[in-house]
């Protein structure tokens, strides 16, 4: 069973590369190039995402309805994903969803307050792919975005799309 | 595969999952920007050996493993404890050169290509080159430049997967600019 470290290695490296190779050439990164990265990863992550839930919902009896499916995901997906459960959902009932989590993995290594506060969105776009692909496959349509303002605390947004 | 019940397993799974999954991730990403297989390749390999250069650190910090006498303990320390450490797995040590300086680690399986079939159009894939950079990544930081190579593959029709490692020099640790 490979250890939970090499996931985050592999990210980081994943991270390095994809800004790299957009970078290549040029002096500097626009905007347009950001998105592209961020663009990149996340799709990325969406496949992740994706297999995953399907493995993890293989013998589950399907939910209720869609706060069901969130509660899921802040607990049993987030558990076996990012190794805790999310510590505050947050919704307004017309399907906008925000999950706190004050100790986001993929955040502890960075820092613990607001250095390097500019380099989080990097890191966490793999991770938005990763909850959308998720509720993807599990029926729910969504635009999954995340925000933070003290690491390693984190908020991603949900907002499912109504058909 | 079956279920297992113990729930510390379950989520150790699903971490191997995670990085298994986002593995095979990387490498639909690198297929569709190089144009070729070898491009891929040399890709993996290179980030590999930037991760390999940081894992051992980590690897060192874990194991509490001091300093290797020579590449025959060197490549037990990389099959007994680092990839049994990091992947759950412990191939074996074997095919010693007569000269004692390359060995063949022997994967019964490979956790890396758990779910994965090689296309046709991509028989040139070594899917997990990543492998070789982060052992020679890792190596070079500990003074040995080897070269590590894929002699099997059971993604490609072997029946085993074979790490080929040939030690091929020690690295002079290299005193800082100045310091008389």
């Amino acid at each position: 069973m490979a250890d939970e470290s090499l996931f985050d290695f592999l990210h980081m490296e994943i991270v390095s590369h994809i800004y790299k190779e957009q970078q290549s050439g040029k002096e500097e990164m626009d905007n347009k190039d950001r998105a592209v990265c961020v663009s990149v990863l996340e799709s990325m992550g969406f496949r992740v995402g994706q297999g995953l839930i399907e493995r993890l919902t293989r013998d589950s009896p399907s939910f209720k309805d869609e706060l069901d499916v969130m509660k899921f995901v802040c607990k049993d997906f987030w558990t076996k994903v990012f190794r805790r459960q999310v510590d505050n959902l947050r919704t307004n009932h017309q399907g906008t969803y925000v999950l706190q989590d004050n100790t986001f993995s993929l955040l502890t290594q960075l820092s613990n307050g607001k250095q390097y506060l500019d380099q989080a969105p990097k890191y966490l776009a793999f991770s938005c792919g990763i909850v959308r692909g998720a509720l993807s496959n599990l029926g729910l349509d969504s635009v999954v975005t995340a925000e933070v303002s003290v690491m390693p605390s984190c908020k991603f947004q949900v907002v499912v799309q109504k058909l | 595969m079956s279920r297992q019940s113990n729930r510390t397993t379950d989520s150790k799974k699903m971490n191997s999952e995670l990085f298994t999954l986002t593995y095979g991730a990387l490498v639909t990403q690198l297929c569709k920007d190089y144009e070729n297989d070898e491009e891929v390749n040399k890709q993996l390999d290179k980030m590999g050996y930037n991760i390999g250069v940081r894992l051992i650190e980590d690897f060192l910090a874990r194991s509490s493993i001091g300093r290797c006498q020579d590449f025959r303990e060197t490549a037990d320390v990389i099959a007994k404890v680092a990839f049994k450490m990091y992947l759950g797995i412990t191939p074996s040590v074997t095919n010693w050169s007569p000269a004692g300086d390359e060995f063949s680690l022997i994967l019964e399986n490979n956790p890396l290509v758990d779910f994965v079939e090689l296309p046709d159009n991509h028989s040139t894939l070594v899917y997990s080159s990543l492998l070789c950079g982060v052992l020679r990544g890792a190596l070079e930081m500990v003074q040995m430049a080897v070269d590590v190579r894929f002699a099997q593959d059971t993604l490609r029709g072997d029946s085993v997967t074979e790490i080929r490692m040939k030690f091929i020099k020690r690295i002079e640790e290299n005193l800082p600019a100045g310091d008389e």
